[in-house]
């Protein structure tokens, strides 16, 4: 919304600043976004008078002129044909800006001969189109005076921000309603005085609504002026309109522009001579068709708010008239509309069409109802003053709505919600000011004006109070401490989270944080395709692009493209992962908080020869950290090799605790999926399922178990076994482990072998076996034994035998 | 005696003359070996008159300490420099530059949330939460946005597509749809913090389709706006790590506040227009940085709480906005772009765990 100091002077009789006028909006609660000053804008540039101008010597078309300025009498050389000698111009002196030109003026020799400084023309000073010659000031400016001032162009623009609960702010009178609560100055807004008809209307107005949509337009004002002149608004409304961005069309149709932002209140003109019939507002037809003011044609529908005569709809109530019926310059007969339109009915059919009109932004958000008639007369008195005709009487189908409400308010609500103290005679003659109406019982009684839609309730007046009286009065004051030491505030969840992340981080992998949403046909690769993301509801209806257009299944697209962006940067050796989540369905529980990583790795040389590419090892390791970060046991943790398909089916696996509880999966990225991706492998991934790590015990101590430091020294032994080649190595492990529980502390896989002295189909696997005595030291019998129930359990599990 | 003088003098020449350990071993046998000269001499000290006997042996034995002294100061000597003999063809370059290990680092939209986290923890705050995926009541209706009404339109909200009944899922456009599922399962003293990912269909220099926010909800009977403001201010003060911090509240609107306040603070630039550094809580300059405001009586009846009985605050801000403003990052959208020189820049190690006893941040 924007309006002009002059303007909102006509309503606000103040002697504040502009600065004052703008932070005093701005502590209302009206959000200024731009002012802009014309005066402080085109201070360089001051009238000048040209003394003598004399034709160029080398150029047909300059001129040499003697200038009069605040800075003396200059010589400028000038290429307007009408820089002549008498003329009050406007001087810009050597050093000014020149926005129109976007130049800064230096001391020049124009073909020989000296100028100092310029006469602009208004395109130049961004004060209207006009190029053809330099500005012409009127005779009674004098020397030295702003060129913005000369010209009355010097009235700052004000826009603000209008919040969806205070329509009465989209017109002027509104702002100096809340600047004259905050004690600016006075309002002096003028009621509209009634114009008299001199005949009865001639044209019919009919509501026609079926039962239950009354409401649609309850009020329909209307009258009709003969004999009018229309064509171009005279230079005040014109330039008034022009200053807030609005284009002059006609006098007839910019009076009712005028009344949208002087008044929030919008108002609609049909040339009579193209009515056909009676006018009825009603709701629209399926089939019907109008052609708006806007040159585009609308299809209605039956939910929508139509004004139409015998021909059919001609405009949609409250939000676009039809080009049919508009007004012309040669209308001469003018019906004038003032109607009350339902907001929400409103704002749906605008939201329909997508007409984003000044009228329906008002009515959506809600006019006066109370102010149609009198919006009426008032268009009336400015279209008569300026195109003259013979106003009818004022024909009104329906009646005005019902908006009185009565707030039942004591007044200490003020200090209960905000703390702030305040006088209650204040508090009163800030409503009064607002224009509420206080009866003083216990509690307070306040009637809420016709212009304020949003107040409800107490709350709604305590906001009125504290933003007149200013948030600046708000108390610093600290919360009530809860207990002297606070207690933990993160749920287990999230500190695993926190954990995961620092544990991931900490082996080197860098935190990524990517959109919750990637693109369909990579998220189909990372689930069970696209008919499953359909049926799981994560297809966004209006994606920001079409590359974002599903909710992710997993992280690791995202983070896979990444890693290509990053290599294609030259960046190829490189592992990022993400904590965050992930979307199985649109319920809340499908949404999941893993933490994903992906590596791409082509690691530099290094003298010692100590560079190790990532693999999958290094993968099922990111996992295994996270996990383990994340506070699960992973001394149980099994690796089964049954990865999702996004993973090589035979370089992935799956982090188990029991068969059932998948904790996390790794592996390589499946060659196919980086294909469709477009990415170079190997690239290796995991992801770790953080919610479903089983919560910890809750323990009823932080005590530590005492420390078993046994005194006799481990004994150390070696066994190789041949084993089948597809043998996992989990399952020997699992075998000499559990051979002699008691004994076996620690069991390491050193080597891996297949080859020479191997039989084919066969591998060989050594492991080094710790054995702890506990009471004495072993015996070699004792050792022997065990050694012999090693051999015996891995026979009986794994058929493997030592190797000879 | 002289006798024994000149054994003593020729033992220790010859100990002192050894050139390796082989020779000082020899120089040992010859005078403490079970054959040497010494021993020799004390076996024979057996045959000498009981008087003589007590006054050689205890010549002998001193002379014996003397070279046995003599001889482990000797073969100290010799050890030395054999090491030092060995350690000379040790040498290695100690300039060869060590193997490099990968730097991990923490993002830094997750180092901002900890230090919020951190601060309000203090203050008393839980930590909330709730899920991305809402629907129409949470997000809007519960919160006071009646259908159709254009304050809606202030939020460029994803839908997903429609269901068979009608309805459809949203993204939800701000974390506020948890003060509503905490407020229908907790009776109040309520005191949290609601951080996470938001979203709105909106994309250009300043904004993100994604972004993260972090939301307050306090209801009791006492709270009023005074404490949102010594809240807020407090919380700055902490996480922009500043002595004291300029606030401007002023009046704005919200479906679901009442009043409702956005929350500036004061800054000025420092060095070059466009870029310079952004000094909080100094300077002429206001910056909006949050939307507050006392929960709306319809919000808390729509939860089942009687307005008149509870009150509280709400405040929400935006984290990465936070993040950005604190370590000068300079373009939101590069928050989300996964690029390595970025995150290796603006990132933190690991190791740097925001906590109010170390100081937020180094």
């Amino acid at each position: 919304m924007k309006f002009t100091l002059a303007w909102l002077k006509e309503h606000l009789e103040t002697a504040a600043s502009l600065a004052e006028i703008v932070d005093a909006m701005i502590a209302a609660g009206l959000e200024v976004e731009h002012v802009d000053d014309p005066a402080e804008r085109l201070k360089a540039f001051t009238i000048g008078e040209v003394l003598e101008a004399e034709k160029h010597p080398e150029a047909d078309k300059l001129r040499v002129c003697k200038v009069a300025t605040k800075d003396g009498v200059l010589q400028i050389v000038c290429g307007a044909p009408n820089a002549r000698q008498g003329l009050k111009v406007a001087y810009a002196p050597v050093g000014a800006y020149v926005p129109g030109i976007d130049v800064t003026l230096t001391k020049a020799k124009i073909r020989g001969v000296e100028s100092h400084g310029m006469m602009c023309s208004a395109r130049e000073l961004e004060l209207g189109d006009d190029h053809e010659g330099i500005i012409e000031a009127p005779n009674s400016a004098k020397i030295g005076e702003s060129v913005a001032a000369a010209l009355g162009a010097d009235d700052p623009i004000i826009e603000f921000e209008v919040t969806p609960n205070r329509p009465d702010t989209n017109g002027v009178n509104g702002v100096a309603r809340d600047l004259a609560a905050a004690g600016l100055g006075r309002l002096i807004t003028k009621a509209p005085a009634p114009v008299k008809g001199e005949f009865p209307c001639p044209q019919a107005i009919r509501l026609d609504f079926p039962k239950g949509a009354e409401d649609a337009c309850p009020m329909f004002a209307g009258r009709l002026v003969r004999g009018v002149r229309n064509g171009p608004s005279p230079k005040w409304l014109a330039d008034r309109l022009r200053a807030i961005g609005l284009r002059p069309i006609s006098a007839l149709v910019d009076v009712t522009n005028l009344l949208t932002y002087d008044r929030a209140r919008p108002l609609h003109v049909y040339d009579a001579d193209k009515l056909k019939g009676d006018i009825c507002a009603r709701l629209g037809r399926k089939g019907e068709s109008f052609r708006a003011l806007d040159n585009k044609n609308y299809e209605v529908d039956e939910t929508m708010t139509v004004i139409a005569d015998d021909s059919g709809a001609l405009g949609l109530g409250g939000i676009i008239g039809g080009e049919t019926t508009g007004c012309t310059d040669e209308t001469v007969n003018v019906f004038i509309e003032a109607a009350y339109f339902d907001p929400l009915r409103t704002a749906r059919t605008g939201r329909k069409c997508a007409i984003h009109s000044d009228a329906r932004h008002r009515f959506e958000r809600g006019v006066d109802p109370a102010f149609v008639a009198p919006g009426l007369e008032m268009a009336t008195r400015i279209i008569l003053d300026i195109c003259g005709g013979t106003p009818s009487d004022i024909l009104v189908a329906g009646a005005r709505p019902d908006a009185s409400r009565t707030v039942a308010f004591p007044s200490s609500e003020v200090k209960r919600l905000t703390g702030i103290d305040v006088d209650p005679q204040r508090s009163e003659a800030i409503l009064t000011a607002l224009g509420f109406k206080v009866s003083r019982a216990d509690p307070w009684l306040v009637d809420v004006p016709s212009w304020r839609p949003d107040i409800e309730g107490k709350a709604d007046l305590v906001e009125e109070i504290a933003r007149v009286v200013g948030f600046a009065a708000l108390p610093a004051e600290t919360l009530t401490a809860r207990a002297a030491v606070e207690t933990p505030k993160l749920t287990p969840a999230q500190t695993r989270r926190s954990a995961a992340r620092r544990a991931l981080a900490a082996r080197g992998l860098l935190e990524a944080v990517t959109w919750s949403f990637t693109d369909e046909r990579l998220a189909a690769l990372f689930c069970d395709g696209p008919n499953w993301l359909a049926a799981q509801g994560l297809i966004l209806a209006n994606p920001i692009s079409s590359d974002l257009g599903a909710m992710r299944p997993s992280m690791l697209p995202n983070l896979v493209a990444a890693l290509q962006r990053n290599a294609d940067r030259g960046r190829d050796d490189l592992a990022l992962f993400e904590v965050a989540p992930t979307y199985a369905s649109d319920r809340p529980e499908g949404q999941q908080t893993v933490a994903g990583g992906a590596r791409i790795s082509n690691p530099k040389r290094h003298w010692s020869k100590s560079e190790r590419a990532a693999d999958v090892f290094t993968v099922k390791a990111d996992a295994i950290a996270a996990i383990e970060a994340a506070g699960a046991k992973i001394d149980q943790l099994q690796t089964s090799a049954d990865a999702p398909p996004w993973y090589h089916p035979g370089r992935s696996g799956v982090l188990r605790l029991g068969p059932k509880l998948a904790l996390g999966a790794f592996g390589e990225v499946h060659p196919r999926v980086l294909k469709a991706m477009g990415v170079d492998g190997p690239v290796f991934a995991f992801e770790a399922f953080l919610d479903a790590i089983p919560a910890a015990k809750p323990r009823a101590t932080k005590t530590k178990p005492a420390l078993e430091a046994l005194e006799l020294l481990p004994v150390r032994r070696d066994f190789a076994f041949v084993v089948d080649e597809t043998l996992p190595a989990d399952a020997l492990l699992k075998a000499v482990r559990g051979a002699e529980k008691k004994l076996v502390a620690e069991v390491s896989l050193f080597d891996v072998y297949q080859g020479k002295g191997v039989p084919d189909g066969k591998k060989s696997m050594a492991v080094e076996v710790t054995l702890q005595p506990r009471e004495k030291t072993l015996t070699d019998e004792e050792i022997d034994a065990v050694s012999k129930a090693i051999v015996a359990a891995v026979l009986k599990a794994t058929r493997g035998s030592l190797r000879a | 005696m002289s006798d024994l003088e000149t054994l003593e003098r020729e033992t220790l020449a010859k100990i002192a003359a050894a050139e390796t350990i082989a020779a000082l071993e020899d120089a040992r046998v010859a005078a403490l070996g079970k054959k040497g000269v010494v021993s020799e001499r004390m076996k024979a000290l057996g045959q000498l008159a009981p008087e003589e006997r007590k006054a050689a042996g205890a010549a002998l034995n001193v002379l014996k300490d003397k070279i046995a002294a003599a001889i482990d100061a000797k073969k100290q000597k010799l050890e030395d420099a054999a090491l030092d003999e060995r350690l000379a063809t040790e040498k290695i370059d100690v300039t060869l530059p060590i193997a490099p290990s990968p730097r991990g680092r923490i993002h830094p939209v997750t180092q901002a949330m900890e230090e919020i986290v951190a601060i309000f923890s203090a203050m008393g705050f839980d930590v909330a939460e709730g899920p991305d995926i809402e629907d129409d009541f949470h997000n809007f209706t519960a919160l006071n946005f009646p259908p159709d009404h254009p304050a809606r339109e202030m939020h460029d909200t994803f839908f997903f597509n429609e269901k068979e009944d009608g309805g459809r899922m949203l993204l939800r456009t701000h974390t506020s749809p948890v003060q509503i599922r905490t407020m229908m399962t907790r009776k109040p003293p309520i005191r949290i913090i609601i951080p996470g990912r938001t979203f709105r269909c909106d994309s250009d220099q300043t904004h993100t389709p994604m972004f993260h926010q972090v939301e307050g909800l306090v209801i009791d009977r006492e709270t009023h706006m005074g404490h949102l403001k010594g809240t807020l201010e407090a919380f700055c003060k902490a996480y922009f790590e500043i002595d004291s911090v300029k606030t401007r509240f002023r009046p704005h609107f919200f479906p679901f506040t009442e009043p409702s306040a956005e929350m500036d603070i004061g800054y000025e630039r420092v060095g070059p227009k466009d870029s310079g550094e952004i000094r909080i809580g100094q300077g002429a300059k206001w910056m909006e940085i949050l939307g507050s405001g006392m929960v709306h009586p319809n919000v808390l009846r729509n939860c089942g709480l009687d307005p008149d009985e509870y009150q509280g605050f709400a405040f929400g801000m935006g984290i990465d906005r936070l993040a950005m403003l604190k370590y000068g990052i300079p373009d939101l959208r590069d928050f989300f772009a996964a690029d390595a020189r970025w995150i290796e820049h603006y990132g933190f190690d690991p190791l740097d765990m925001p906590n109010l006893a170390t100081g937020l941040s180094r």
